[in-house]
């Protein structure tokens, strides 16, 4: 698609947009609608659109399949250990009132750090399936 | 009110006729088009009923990704369907119509649609929304409810979706590096 001149000034001039539209979903979730689900694939669909348009050599030198590999296995980690940080403060697994002294204060780590995790997770997911079908693609 | 019954009506046919035209179609790159509309108007359906999250979700996943991976998909298997045989269509169209019929027949005994004394709005939700400000403190319910109250719940997507992309990469990612492999020697 690389000679599609006027889809890829397009395409270029959008994908800090849609990076820095990520960030933001992911962190303001708690105040709007979204999180780590939604901006990990608002985050992931980026770097397919340049895939789509400079191939996947490009996009995969940018982000690389075992760092991909890497995030998405310490996405769920991170989570998961948010709820082991919990039970070793005192409390139940995954209740973030013992994350801090003030419960509160809390909760609202905990929620970042495990809506942090999913992010992770889902945005590199995502591109590693998309590279992954896309590789198939071209190999065939 | 009357407005927003429209809104519903028109969205509502708008899916149908989206459904009938992809079981019609034989060309899967328009399906998966149009399975693309689908979704983004069930995101439209969902915002009317005030699931922000939700639609935003549907328009992302749906609309997006998962057209995407479908494009892929056929720009490996080929873009049309195979010409459908025709026999025995009595048979299925007793099965749908059978399973319709018990659809309908449990709609019956739901009960009327955005009562206030619905069951769904005096068990768990009225805590949420009442005890998560001093609680959680956080703007939107949703996040407090998917992040905290329900984080095991999360917890178990998170793993499912690490679980997809480990099973794609193991189903059909490693071909491609054997290909290579064998080049290289």
């Amino acid at each position: 698609m690389s000679d599609h001149l006027i889809l890829r000034i397009v395409g270029k001039f959008l994908i800090p947009y849609i990076l820095l539209f990520g960030l933001y979903v992911q962190f303001h979730g708690d105040f709007g609608p979204g999180g780590g689900f939604q901006a990990g694939v608002i985050f992931a669909s980026a770097f397919v659109i340049h895939t789509l348009l400079f191939g996947l050599e490009s996009a995969e030198r940018i982000a690389p399949q075992w760092i991909l590999k890497i995030v998405a296995a310490s996405g769920v980690l991170i989570y998961a250990l948010v709820g082991v940080a919990a039970m070793l403060m005192g409390g139940n697994y995954l209740d973030y009132d013992f994350l801090a002294a003030d419960p509160i204060a809390g909760q609202h780590i905990g929620i970042i750090l495990v809506e942090f995790g999913v992010g992770l997770t889902v945005a590199s997911v995502m591109m590693l399936l998309f590279f992954t079908f896309a590789g198939r693609g071209e190999a065939s | 009110m009357i407005l927003e019954q429209l809104i519903d009506i028109f969205l509502l046919v708008f899916l149908a006729i989206i459904s009938i035209a992809v079981l019609r179609i034989r060309d899967l790159f328009t399906a998966v088009m149009l399975f693309g509309i689908y979704s983004l108007t069930s995101a439209s359906l969902f915002m009317v009923l005030d699931a922000a999250d939700v639609g935003f979700t549907e328009a992302a996943v749906g609309a997006g990704i998962s057209t995407i991976l479908m494009l892929a998909t056929i720009s490996m298997t080929g873009r049309e369907e195979k010409p459908l045989k025709k026999k025995g269509a009595m048979l299925p169209l007793a099965i749908v119509v059978i399973t319709g019929a018990t659809l309908v027949y449990g709609i019956m005994d739901l009960p009327p649609f955005g009562e206030p004394d619905n069951p769904v709005h005096t068990h768990v939700a009225p805590r949420y929304i009442e005890q998560s400000p001093q609680e959680i403190d956080v703007p939107n319910f949703v996040t407090a409810v998917l992040a905290s109250y329900r984080g095991y719940d999360t917890l178990g997507e998170v793993v499912v979706i690490f679980t997809a992309g480990v099973g794609v990469m193991l189903l059909i990612g490693r071909r491609r590096k054997r290909k290579e492999g064998i080049s290289n020697e």
